[in-house]
């Protein structure tokens, strides 16, 4: 059961939550549905888990579906995915017309609580299409795209364009990653949940005991890198970066931690090409994790253990394995891309590298540098607990509806 | 505001304007026909917006001059500007301009950013509700603030420089209509700046300031 708004006072304070319960008050009886394209693994998934039960807190109607697809569906959204995000790859028209296909499918099996809501969020280019199934909607349908479509391939976001132009608003993760379209379009960082089992305090003897399980010896330095096993990550480069400070700290170990989603099919290949490289690397420990209850326990103690934090990522979206490791209260060394740009600043909260040597120079520095390590990842923690928190994330969702409530997004409502 | 002071509260919702610019010349194209809010939005709104680093300029404009255009003295002439020695947007949007146009005659080569540094112009909408929470008296102060929220701090010590007609803070403006206006507490006031660190300092500071003044104990904000 997800923890009360209540349960976060200790860790926002009474202010925030009072706040969240007064900007709610006009919302209240609103019909909220969210749809994305997978209940469980990612970003998406884990927000919504809370996000749907915080807002029937708040008094509101809310309810989370999620779209169903076939194996074809979900290659075709990949390589949308991929294609968003700049790789030069793009469905072809038999693929297109499939996608269309599935998304009315699922309007036909969703349409009744679709076309009754206040409020429809659909998330992602997978369920985009079921806009145009609904002329006869009365809410008010929002798409929210998680990724970073600053260079996308112009024939698919041109395509998918087509599919978005008529929302009656869009929200991007950051202005970078926003494009021009016909209706509002907000700014929203997503955001990180401190009381779920992936960011809760956990004891020192249980982040000993996983890292124990998993061969990591406490008293050797540690570099985790968690994240899916996608190209997209670069967790060969990781390991290359391991390789080239390991020459300079021998005792040094690297885990590369992460699970899939049940809408990739790429991570399997990804997986077995980084276990064949580290394969002869006895401090390098690959460890795929389930889809189970316990995973995102792990990850947060290995994350713990860690003394540095790595998310190498060649794109990426807003890249919240960053804010989690920031909130573990250590620096991280993160890819130039997407938002990481945003959340690491030299000096401040870890380094921003562009190549596997930049990485591993990175890596020497702050293991030479206790003091600046341990001042940066404290730094670190409190700019995650002003602004990055779940209930901030919240707020801004509550904000946008009341502004497509008052129909306006002009200077400022007052209530 | 004779009487009571009604507390208020505030959230913000960030909105794309759709332009985003690379070179100083651009900058000044941008700064010349951006609506309005989005003026207003880069010199205040920048506050409420959830950010990774601190502080070190007044503005987007002068940070983004520092950090992108790699200008420490472009950056030191933007900050400068304050936004509350202008009677409304139009006047700052001029004299920003003017800056600009300065800059721009004295470059030799014209600043410009890496594709990856660009500005993204934004703007505001706010959306403020009452709290239902009164002060009666100022010796209400120091507990009130320290349980305000860090964006009802923002509306009633940053976003009323803007709202008011004197250009002051809500609680000087609040103060000044008492019998008793408490003036070396406005001047306290007045002297804390509200530009730099984060609003949960801003409110921490201003919490020990009104117990310091009204001699009481800091009420401890938490978290």
């Amino acid at each position: 059961m997800s923890p009360r708004l209540e349960s976060y006072v200790p860790v926002v304070g009474r202010s925030v939550i009072d706040q969240l319960e007064q900007l709610a008050r006009p919302l209240h009886g609103a019909r909220v549905v969210h749809v994305n394209s997978t209940r469980v693994g990612g970003g998406v998934a884990e927000i919504l888990e809370k996000m749907v039960p915080f807002m029937n807190e708040l008094g509101m109607e809310a309810s989370w579906e999620v779209i169903e697809g076939d194996q074809t569906f979900y290659a075709t959204t990949k390589t949308f995915h991929n294609a968003l995000q700049g790789e030069p790859v793009a469905p072809v028209n038999r693929e297109l017309q499939h996608y269309e296909d599935m998304n009315a499918a699922n309007a036909q099996r969703l349409g009744t609580t679709l076309r009754q809501a206040d409020f429809v969020f659909i998330h992602d280019p997978q369920p985009a299409a079921l806009l145009s199934r609904f002329p006869d909607r009365r809410g008010r349908w929002i798409w929210r795209c998680h990724i970073d479509l600053s260079h996308p391939s112009r024939p698919v976001w041109k395509y998918l364009r087509g599919q978005v132009a008529g929302y009656d608003a869009s929200v991007f993760s950051l202005p970078d990653f926003a494009q021009v379209l016909p209706h509002p379009v907000f700014i929203i960082p997503p955001s990180i949940d401190p009381l779920s089992e992936k960011n809760i305090e956990l004891s020192q003897e249980e982040v000993r005991a996983t890292g124990a399980g998993v061969g990591i010896n406490p008293d050797r330095p540690l570099v985790v890198q968690i994240s899916r096993f996608d190209r997209f990550k670069d967790p060969l480069g990781v390991i290359n970066s391991y390789l080239l400070a390991s020459r300079f700290a021998p005792e040094l170990q690297l885990v590369l931690a992460g699970g899939g989603a049940s809408d990739d099919p790429e991570g399997e290949t990804v997986l077995e090409e980084v276990n064949r490289t580290a394969a002869d690397l006895p401090g390098v420990c690959v460890l795929p994790l389930p889809t189970t209850e316990t995973s995102p326990r792990i990850v947060n103690a290995l994350q713990r253990a860690a003394d540095i934090i790595m998310q190498k990522s060649l794109r990426e979206g807003f890249g919240l394995t960053v804010t989690e490791g920031m909130w573990k209260g250590r620096p991280v060394i993160g890819g130039n891309a997407g938002g990481i740009r945003l959340q690491v600043v030299n000096h401040q909260t870890g380094f921003l590298v562009d190549t596997p040597e930049g990485a591993a120079l990175r890596i020497r520095y702050l293991l030479f540098n206790e003091e600046e390590r341990l001042r940066m990842g404290e730094r670190a923690r409190e700019f995650v607990r002003e602004n990055f928190l779940i209930t901030r994330h919240l707020r801004e969702y509550l904000t946008l509806m009341v502004a497509l409530h008052h129909k306006t997004v002009q200077g400022r409502i007052e209530l | 505001m004779a009487g009571e002071f009604v507390i208020k509260d505030c959230a913000l919702a960030t909105i794309s304007v759709g332009r985003r610019v690379q070179t100083l010349r651009e900058l000044r194209n941008a700064v010349r026909d951006v609506p309005a809010d989005s003026i207003y939005h880069h010199f205040w709104g920048t506050l409420l917006r959830p950010s990774y680093s601190e502080r070190e300029y007044n503005n987007d404009f002068a940070a983004w001059a520092k950090r992108s255009l790699h200008d420490q003295q472009l950056a030191e002439r933007l900050a400068v500007i304050d936004p509350t020695g202008f009677p409304d947007i139009e006047a700052l949007r001029a004299a920003l301009v003017e800056e600009l146009e300065e800059c721009l005659d004295e470059c030799t080569v014209i600043p410009t950013a890496a594709l990856t540094e660009q500005l993204y112009f934004l703007r505001g909408l706010l959306v403020v509700f009452d709290t239902h929470r009164r002060l009666a008296a100022p010796e209400e102060l120091p507990a009130a603030a320290a349980q305000m929220s860090t964006a009802s701090i923002f509306y009633h010590f940053i976003d009323a420089r803007g709202r008011t007609e004197a250009g002051v803070d809500d609680f000087r403006a609040w103060l000044t209509c008492l019998e008793d206006p408490h003036e070396e507490l406005q001047s306290r006031l007045a002297s804390l700046d509200p530009y730099f660190g984060s609003l949960a300092s801003l409110r921490t500071r201003l919490t020990r300031l009104f117990a310091q003044y009204f001699q009481v104990p800091t009420t401890v904000v938490h978290p």
